[in-house]
């Protein structure tokens, strides 16, 4: 190897050192923007130790999150998962927020925090910049300062109300975090802290200025006539919105007993579910995304002269790793690979747009062959997510590749159907399954509610939409409907409606219910 | 260029508090299994980590959840090989793990065992002993250490410099690299002034004053160059932390296993001896645990037999005295070891033992003990008649005289675990009055 070459490398050593992080940086970056296009926050790229990142693991992978039992039971899990040496630390963490936050581990070596700063610094954070739901459904500039607003609102609750009535309010609304997204309309957005603390301040006055004279005074019942009642609940329940999706969103705004402060906290629970539902819809294409970002980038490192071929040894083992995907026969199947499914579709656009074969054309007539998969892929990732873009994008090649097929369970059969194969017949029945059940609003119980008589005994009815049979898991089923009646402080009832044909499955109450 | 922060020097232990909190909502869980490790565990391990499971109740977070016996589902599998559409797998079988792995998914966090350290599992053990604070504190103390010289070290701070070693290195490296002695120097500038002085001008003269005066320069030079005392040469006194020596101790349990002594008792006996032990076990340094049980005879035997098997018999309880007082005439001499000797027994004795105990005691045992306590292990109802008085069992009437002569010897009736500190009292009262260490 003449001088001249060696010095084009970055780096050569696997040890790192700030000067080797910039210049390798500054590298992945000429390439992210200028060869793949892609647009991305500005970068804060943080080092920390292993124990930090356990750290960070537990408390949902944010920097800043208020405290909470659950965290601490997740901790202790995960501590046991890495001592036991069961389950590696990711190598990195991303965190979408406006600069976007990335961790590197310090025991990595220089070739993987490369590979990292191009699989999360580039891939994830273009990711969180264009895709359509982050834009619409996340605010990245706000969520720190609102987090850093909710620990702080929460440790002044914890002094003031005491830890455990804190605690309670927390269990409970965690217990509805998954209902406790908009899924279909857009959330509001986070406002200002000027103007969260203005409506604190409204609501501290309205405390100090509550009279309670005012309940005392006699009732004005002479004379209203039934008619009015029944326009008034219908009125009432208008002014509701109801049938509403958000259980925690209806419990803040409606509940009857709640204090100003409790009602905060089921707003800072909700926020926080709503700001990570959009990453639960888009885990195949983030990682997918973020992968192809970083195999892209090192190949081309590599191809430039810039990384010896240790470190691209490296690099490509720890990505073998990644999108490894065993058979569903395999000890170690934990189900489809994100990853792997990702990466493969990724890859195989890019053969469509540049290599196609008969059946491509057959496919994807608008794709095929048109040697713009930078295009391509570009629009796909900002405006699909899991499901779509699975159903836009699966190919019968990749099908074959994957051998997928398609099983039918029904659980009062004592055997599994093997429904479609990888064959002519199969590939659009296993696409549209495959999408389906990366269709959230489609797998998670669809809990609404209904009906509350609030001029009445304020019985809140919820109802659940019972998709292809598929009841709710009967104990944690009761044991959220006590946290629902916490929260809301009158009897709760969850029935259930088949979609279908509109039968009632079931009934429960929590007036059954026993403590 | 992007903006690199290092924060591996931020304070780790973010989800301490969080931990915490976690233990504390899973208080009574892990409680419960700390008290089942007690009863099963050695005496020797309460004092150490634990593994323990993760406690099923008051933990779990409830949310709404797909039932997965219910209705019709459907799953998309990577890697067939010889399935054809229409194909039936049974569930259940062997070659039905597709079925299953739908719904294994959900790995189950239940299942595993966590570490608690050390002072989280005395923390659980103390709970219900009811032991006063200043106590805990003392029992959880780790060992202590004096620091105490090790050899020289080439760093450290410059308070520890050992001058002598450090100046004999400066010698050794001043010879090793020819530094001039200030006395040649002298004796050269000396000369060169003697010289000055008869100054008669003679060319050859002056030559030799210039050439003295060149070699003084060189000396000099050399001088400079090769410091008095250099940083290689300075050597630091080095400290390592020691513990600090203690004697040994021996430790018998002493108990009656007769049929009257049931579960309770047994586990209330366990935690007393346990305690003992960890009172012990912060003042020395080893311990040995002996165990001798009895019936109508005594043995010595292990930990396991101790509080497990089971034995007929009647009951004799100076059978049991006899063979510490073997033990410690064959074993453990007095005057080397620290005796100490803790009996549980309910109390019930043959008529005309108890004399010879408490003459057993008074005549030999006490003279060789530290201290000697006595528990006996009564049923919760009986507390109400016996309570403070003096009259119960025959023994507790023998041990009576020997309690009023001897301050080393405790005994006390306890019914339920807050009970057995009181005995401890007094081996903590009088702790400065009586030398505990040889």
């Amino acid at each position: 190897m003449t001088k001249g070459a060696a010095s084009n490398l970055l780096f050569q050593s696997s040890d790192w050192n700030f000067e080797t992080l910039a210049r390798t940086y500054d590298a992945i970056e000429t390439i992210a923007l200028d060869e793949l296009g892609l647009d991305v926050y500005p970068n804060q790229l943080e080092i920390i130790s292993s124990e930090q990142m356990l750290d960070a693991y537990s408390s949902v992978g944010m920097p800043l999150m208020y405290q909470h039992w659950s965290f601490g039971k997740r901790f202790v899990f995960e501590d046991h998962l890495y001592r036991k040496g069961r389950r590696g630390l990711a190598y990195e963490l991303v965190i979408n927020s406006n600069p976007c936050i990335t961790y590197l581990m310090e025991e990595n070596t220089m070739a993987m925090q490369a590979l990292v700063t191009a699989h999360a610094a580039f891939g994830h954070n273009h990711f969180f910049k264009n895709n359509y739901l982050f834009q619409q459904w996340t605010d990245a500039s706000a969520i720190l300062s609102y987090l850093e607003f909710a620990k702080k609102y929460i440790i002044k609750c914890e002094e003031r109300y005491g830890t455990s009535a804190v605690e309670e309010i927390l269990d409970s609304a965690h217990a509805l975090m998954d209902q406790g997204v908009f899924r279909y309309r857009r959330p509001p957005r986070l406002s200002s802290e000027k103007e969260r603390e203005r409506m604190r301040e409204r609501l501290e006055y309205e405390e100090q200025t509550y009279s309670d004279l005012w309940r005392t005074l006699p009732p004005t019942t002479a004379g209203v006539d039934p008619s009015e009642v029944e326009r008034d609940v219908s009125e009432r329940k208008k002014a509701l919105n109801l049938p509403e999706e958000n259980l925690l969103y209806f419990l803040e705004k409606t509940s009857l007993i709640l204090e100003p402060w409790q009602r905060e906290i089921l707003r800072i629970v909700r926020v926080v579910a709503q700001y990570f539902y959009p990453q639960r819809q888009t885990k195949v294409m983030n990682e997918g995304c973020a992968t192809f970002v970083h195999y892209t980038i090192m190949n081309r490192l590599f191809d430039q002269g810039k990384i010896n071929e240790g470190a691209m040894l490296e690099m490509l083992q720890s990505h073998t790793n990644v999108v490894f995907q065993p058979a569903f026969d395999d000890p170690r199947f934990p189900g489809l690979n994100p990853y792997a499914l990702g990466f493969a579709m990724m890859q195989d656009i890019e053969r469509i747009c540049v290599d196609p074969t008969a059946e491509d054309r057959d496919w994807f007539p608008e794709i095929a062959g048109s040697g713009k998969w930078r295009d391509t892929l570009l629009d796909a990732w900002a405006n699909h997510r899991d499901e779509s873009f699975i159903l836009q994008y699966l190919s019968p090649a990749l099908i074959r590749k994957f051998r997928l097929f398609l099983l039918t369970d029904e659980a009062d059969e004592n055997y599994c159907e093997v429904a479609s194969i990888h064959n002519e017949r199969g590939y659009e029945a296993i696409r549209a399954a495959l999408a389906r059940s990366y269709d959230i609003g489609a797998n998670q119980p669809d809990i609404q509610v209904m009906d509350v008589d609030l001029l009445g005994d304020r019985h809140l009815r919820l109802q659940h939409n019972v998709k292809n049979g598929v009841f709710l898991e009967e104990n944690s089923r009761d044991a959220t409907l006590r946290h629902v009646r916490h929260l809301w402080g009158y009897e709760v009832s969850l029935v259930g409606i088949d979609m279908e044909s509109g039968d009632t499955l079931y009934e429960c109450s929590t007036e059954e219910l026993s403590d | 260029m992007p903006n690199f922060i290092d924060r591996r020097l931020n304070p780790k232990d973010k989800s301490l508090g969080n931990r915490q909190r976690f233990l504390k909502r899973a208080r009574e869980e892990l409680k419960r299994a700390i008290k089942e490790r007690v009863k099963s565990g050695k005496i020797t391990d309460v004092d150490a980590e634990q593994n323990v499971s993760m406690p099923a109740r008051g933990v779990n977070e409830p949310s709404f959840q797909p039932d997965n016996n219910t209705g019709e589902r459907r799953h998309v599998l990577p890697g067939n090989r010889e399935f054809a559409a229409g194909d039936r797998i049974p569930k259940k079988a062997s070659g039905g793990g597709a079925a299953s792995a739908g719904a294994g998914t959900g790995q189950s966090e239940d299942d595993f065992q966590f570490v608690l350290s050390r002072e989280e599992v005395l923390d659980l053990f103390f709970e219900d002993l009811e032991l006063p604070d200043m106590v805990k504190l003392n029992l959880k103390e780790s060992v202590a250490f004096k620091r105490r010289r090790a050899g020289f070290s080439a760093s450290g701070s410059p308070t520890n410099i050992n001058v002598g070693r450090t100046m004999r290195n400066s010698y050794g490296r001043r010879i090793a690299l020819h530094r001039p002695a200030r006395r040649e120097v002298e004796a050269l500038a000396d000369e060169i002034a003697k010289l000055e002085k008869e100054a008669n001008g003679t060319a050859k003269h002056r030559k030799r004053i210039e050439e003295l005066r060149q070699t003084l320069e060189k000396l000099e030079r050399r001088r400079r160059r090769i410091p008095y005392v250099d940083p290689v040469d300075i050597r630091f006194n080095r400290f390592e932390p020691q513990p600090l020596p203690n004697a040994s101790a021996v430790m018998f349990c002493l108990m009656d296993v007769s049929a009257s002594m049931g579960e309770r008792e047994k586990d209330l006996a366990k935690r007393f001896f346990v305690l003992l032990h960890l009172f012990l076990k912060r003042r020395y340094e080893r311990i040995d645990i002996v165990f001798i049980r009895h019936t109508d005879e005594a043995g010595e035997v292990d930990e396991n037999t101790f509080f497990y098997s089971k034995q007929s018999g009647g009951t004799v309880v100076s059978t049991a005295l006899e063979e510490m007082l073997r033990v410690i005439q064959e074993r453990y001499p007095a005057h080397e070891w620290n005796i100490y000797a803790a009996q549980a027994s309910d109390g019930e004795n043959i008529s005309g033992d108890s004399e010879r105990c408490a003459s057993l005691l008074h005549d030999e045992l006490m003279r060789l003990c530290q201290y000697y306590a006595y528990v006996e292990i009564i049923d919760e109802r009986e507390t109400e008649i016996f309570g403070t008085t003096d009259n119960g069992t025959s023994l507790w009437r023998a041990y009576r005289t020997v309690d009023g002569e001897w301050p080393n010897f405790q005994m006390t009736r306890i019914a339920k675990p807050a009970d057995i500190y009181p005995v401890f009292r007094k081996l903590f009262g009088k702790q400065p009055s009586v030398q505990l260490r040889k």
